[in-house]
């Protein structure tokens, strides 16, 4: 009887933690999105985080994009071969690119390099003590910290998916014009041809709910960092693999609701 | 709607108040019990070994600690009960010198000095708050080429003097200083100290400084206060904390390893 309890306690107990966990983001995440509408609003911090998380984040994003574009014509061009169907590659590209590729390969870029990078530098400032001083300025650490970060977030993904999205089908062109023997005009027909706008409006949805859960997650695992330089580097780490986990889930439930029926 | 201000006490009543404080982290009781009050215009030290809960102290009176019992008074106004909101104009009559400076890495020094007067209700035009900064800088001794600089960028004692005039810029009536020559040399530390002495002086300004360096309690303090375990156990003015035989009192101005208090915590 002890060892079943003792099991159930030892079941239990990390699924506790869990529900914790996710009642203290849902309640960090809503407090974060109220501030967005209810002003102040830093404007200053908000263009110093759009240029930030956005346009520095244009090299990862893009090179990751058109080598995915380039990989993916590969493959459909070397999978269609088996039931003749190589035709089939600007559009399966394409498809790829807008609806799933470009804007989760992006996102899990993006994670990686901004997620850790603000849940590491709002850690060092909670040790620093500079969160407490700002509340001593009359300063709301969540309007002036994580607010324009979320916004920045928000706005910017969409901005940078769209790009990943034209470098990715320019990486799946190179391929297929210089190494699988389509004809320029041929390949870049069948592109449009094959475009249609919910493709394109559902990857920057994803993008920008990408752009909220980077951010957040960043910001929650720095506000919440423990002491010292392992506290932080514990903050960055989790805010990577959480932002990377809750992209995944989030695309998978953003596809069905978009594409499901 | 012009912001009605909560109606002041009266002059003699104490500026800020704890009584019974108490405050513990899980089964660790840091506060047990503060009772000490600090006279309007008083400079009081606070003095006591390293995790007595000195910091602790002054962070429930600044509401960035919740106390588990006992009252906080600021100007005869509860402020353990008072929400961030309604704390905001208390904070904007306070200033606040932490340990380690607490400047904002991303912002330059003149900017962090200016900080309130390029945000929120009393938002100044920048040139303006840019001049302000400078001349509080300048009354710490640091010129306009360091307020163009980073904060990881200037020394030690340099980030102490920008986060000293930032606590100013306001022209606080009450000031709180957390352990001010911590990790300074003892010519900066004496350089901080007359300093903060100075000010308090010139501004009239209550002030509560924590520190474990006997230095800074003979050149900021009007009057003295020791913490030791979670109590003020003692209280008074410099000259009577040299003269009184309270045997903590005695070991700790004497820097004893041997006494009453435990030199192993």
């Amino acid at each position: 009887m002890t060892r079943i309890l003792a099991f159930l306690a030892a079941l239990g107990r990390p699924v506790l933690a869990l529900c914790a966990g996710v009642g203290r983001f849902s309640l960090f995440a809503f407090g974060a999105f109220w501030r967005l509408f209810a002003p102040p609003w830093h404007l200053r911090e908000f263009w110093r985080q759009a240029l930030r998380i956005g346009y520095f984040s244009l090299p990862v994003v893009g090179f990751t994009a058109i080598f995915t574009g380039a990989a993916l014509a590969l493959q459909i061009y070397m999978g269609g071969a088996r039931f003749n169907a190589e035709q089939v590659v600007p559009s399966i590209v394409e498809i790829g690119i807008l609806r799933e590729l470009g804007p989760v390969l992006g996102a899990l870029m993006v994670a990686g390099r901004v997620s850790a990078a603000l849940a590491a530098e709002i850690g060092a400032m909670r040790v620093s003590e500079q969160i407490d001083a700002l509340r001593t300025l009359s300063t709301d650490p969540m309007r002036y910290l994580t607010a324009p970060r979320l916004a920045a977030g928000i706005l910017t993904m969409p901005l940078l998916i769209l790009v990943a999205d034209s470098l990715g089908i320019f990486g799946g062109y190179l391929v297929g014009v210089r190494r699988l023997g389509f004809q320029p005009d041929a390949y870049l027909q069948a592109t449009i041809a094959a475009f249609q706008w919910i493709d394109v409006v559902s990857g920057l949805v994803k993008a920008a709910v990408f752009g909220a859960v980077i951010t957040l997650m960043g910001c929650y695992h720095g506000f919440n960092a423990g002491r010292g330089a392992q506290g932080v580097g514990r903050a960055a780490t989790n805010a990577v693999v959480g932002a990377s986990a809750l992209i995944l889930v989030t695309n998978y439930v953003l596809t069905e609701l978009f594409f499901g029926s | 709607m012009a912001e009605t201000s909560p109606p002041k006490a009266a002059p003699n009543s104490p500026m800020i108040e704890w009584r019974d404080a108490q405050k513990r982290f899980g089964a660790n009781h840091v506060l047990r019990g503060v009772d000490l009050e600090v006279a309007r215009g008083e400079s009081c030290v606070v003095i006591g070994g390293s995790g007595t809960g000195k910091s602790v102290l002054i962070k429930t009176a600044l509401g960035l600690l919740k106390p588990d019992g006992g009252e906080i008074r600021i100007d005869g106004r509860r402020v353990d009960q008072l929400s961030e909101a309604a704390r905001v104009p208390l904070m904007n009559r306070m200033g606040v010198l932490f340990q380690g400076g607490a400047l904002f890495d991303s912002l330059k020094v003149w900017e962090n000095v200016a900080f309130r007067k390029l945000r929120g209700a009393g938002r100044k035009a920048l040139a303006e708050a840019k001049e302000a900064a400078i001349e509080k800088l300048r009354r710490v001794g640091l010129g306009p080429d360091a307020a163009e600089r980073y904060p990881a960028e200037l020394s030690g004692g340099m980030q102490k003097r920008a986060a000293l005039a930032r606590a100013m810029m306001a022209d606080p009536e009450i000031l709180f200083v957390d352990e001010p020559t911590a990790g300074l040399d003892p010519i900066m530390s004496g350089v901080i100290n007359h300093l903060i002495r100075e000010i308090v002086t010139e501004s009239g300004a209550t002030a509560v400084t924590i520190t474990h360096d006997l230095s800074t309690l003979r050149t900021v303090a009007d009057k003295v206060a020791m913490l030791h375990q979670g109590r003020i156990i003692w209280q008074g003015s410099v000259a009577e904390a040299d003269a009184d035989p309270n045997p903590y009192l005695r070991q700790f101005l004497a820097g004893r390893a041997e006494g009453p208090i435990e030199a192993v915590r």
